[in-house]
């Protein structure tokens, strides 16, 4: 059965050491044979990439940051929508799900469908509920502690807190520092992109394995892929990775999900130490990055949310695929002066060929 | 069958473990739960076969010494030393 809609994806951008989802989500659906509809690629940045490939997008535009309000994306979205006749819009920024999950009515009234939690689902999973979401996974976090002035770094060793550790956003970001002074740096440059508080998360040692799946919205973990990150990037994302089958990591996420009936994409991390304990390090309420490697395994997740936004119901997956890689690499877009000039001057342009 | 003196425990990962791993011909070992992967030389290809059989540390010896008529002492260090490394990477 083709599916022949438009589908709005945000999250464009894509420096090589840190790319954002939208694109290899696009990927995925360019690549499903059932689907034959078009691709607005959504963006912050004239410079983001997805903005400008064909391949992966028919259309594309420029969304005003989250931190400017919701009166400039209702007003922003509104104009996108009446040119383009959205059928399906999948957010894949963390720092955009509060506001999407907020205006879900809206962007419903206005003809968007959503696969998304609810704002209590949403909560729940926040980065500074890990201790919770933790026990409902049946494994261990590390200890994780919400500040709000960086004179906590002057005073931690006393508190049992050591370098290296690191600083997190609440919405996103995350760096190990190994002083005070690195720690005092990292907390000042979070706070003033993610807000407060930022989060201080004692660091655990290990490999990094990461799960990503879709939640029905009713308890129900459709469709998971399981990775270890092989080699990770200064930032410490994944460069390359290998699928796996761990039962501990599944039946963890599973666990989780149905204690906060999600409903949506979203990736699971955790670190498993040399003695084999799992720690939870956090949630993300979007699809990974490294997504596209759901279409290696044989198990396109992005084509299943859109099933599911449609109100389709999923086809049954195909078995667990273990030992498939995938290996980031980055590459220039050649773009012409008049294509950027329409991104800047005009918020958007056609793609073609 | 010499056994490691004062040693009564198994000093090889689980079965299951063993058994869940994918060996190639060429000695490139993947484990599908854990994501890791190893290469082993011919002798390690011949003992993880082994294992995936049984984890009987007296069989493996007998096996092996057969095999490459070799004491089954000097055996049994080698195969411990591997058996220690087999763990680190398939686990318990």
């Amino acid at each position: 059965m083709t599916i022949d809609v438009t589908v709005a994806i945000t999250g464009m951008n894509a420096k090589p050491d840190n790319p954002g989802p939208g694109l290899a989500v696009a990927r995925c659906l360019r690549e499903a044979p059932e689907f034959t509809g078009r691709i607005i690629g959504l963006g912050y940045d004239g410079l983001d990439p997805g903005l400008y490939l064909s391949e992966f997008c028919d259309a594309a535009y420029l969304l005003p940051y989250p931190s400017a309000g919701d009166e400039a994306f209702i007003e922003a979205i509104k104009a996108i929508q009446e040119q383009e006749h959205i059928e399906v819009l999948i957010p894949c920024l963390d720092a955009e799900l509060p506001g999407m999950v907020r205006l879900q009515p809206l962007l419903h009234d206005m003809g968007f469908k959503l696969f998304l939690p609810d704002q209590e689902q949403l909560r729940l999973r926040n980065k500074d509920r890990l201790k919770e979401l933790a026990q409902h996974a049946g494994i261990e976090c590390p200890e994780t502690k919400p500040i709000t002035n960086a004179g906590f770094f002057y005073q931690c060793q006393d508190k049992g807190w050591t370098f290296p550790c690191v600083v997190k956003g609440l919405f996103y970001d995350a760096r190990i520092v190994y002083s005070v002074e690195e720690a005092t740096e990292a907390y000042k440059h979070i706070a003033a992109q993610w807000g407060f508080p930022v989060l201080v998360q004692k660091l655990v040692k290990g490999e990094e394995y990461n799960l990503t799946a879709v939640g029905d919205g009713e308890g129900n973990m459709l469709g998971a892929v399981m990775m270890r990150k092989m080699a990770v990037t200064d930032k410490g994302k994944a460069w390359s990775g290998v699928s796996i089958d761990d039962q501990t990591l599944y039946d963890a996420s599973a666990a989780l999900i149905k204690a906060i009936n999600w409903r949506g994409p979203l990736e699971v991390e955790v670190i498993r130490d040399r003695n084999g304990i799992y720690q939870l390090i956090e949630i993300n309420p979007r699809f990974p990055a490294w997504i596209y490697l759901s279409v290696g395994v044989g198990r396109n997740l992005p084509l299943t949310l859109l099933q599911l936004a449609l109100g389709e119901q999923p086809p049954a997956f195909a078995a667990t695929k273990t030992g498939t890689l995938f290996i980031r690499y980055a590459e220039e877009a050649i773009i012409s002066m008049d294509d950027f000039e329409s991104v800047i001057m005009h918020g958007g342009h056609t793609l073609t060929d | 069958m010499d056994t490691p003196a004062g040693d009564n425990t198994n000093p090889f990962p689980s079965l299951a473990n063993l058994q869940r791993l994918a060996i190639s011909e060429s000695g490139f070992v993947f484990d599908p739960a854990s994501g890791h992967n190893f290469t082993v030389n011919e002798t390690g290809l011949s003992i993880l076969r082994q294992l995936q059989k049984s984890t009987e540390l007296a069989a493996l010896l007998e096996h092996l010494a057969n095999e490459y008529d070799a004491p089954v002492r000097e055996l049994e260090r080698d195969v411990l030393e591997f058996a220690s490394v087999l763990r680190d990477y398939v686990g318990e």
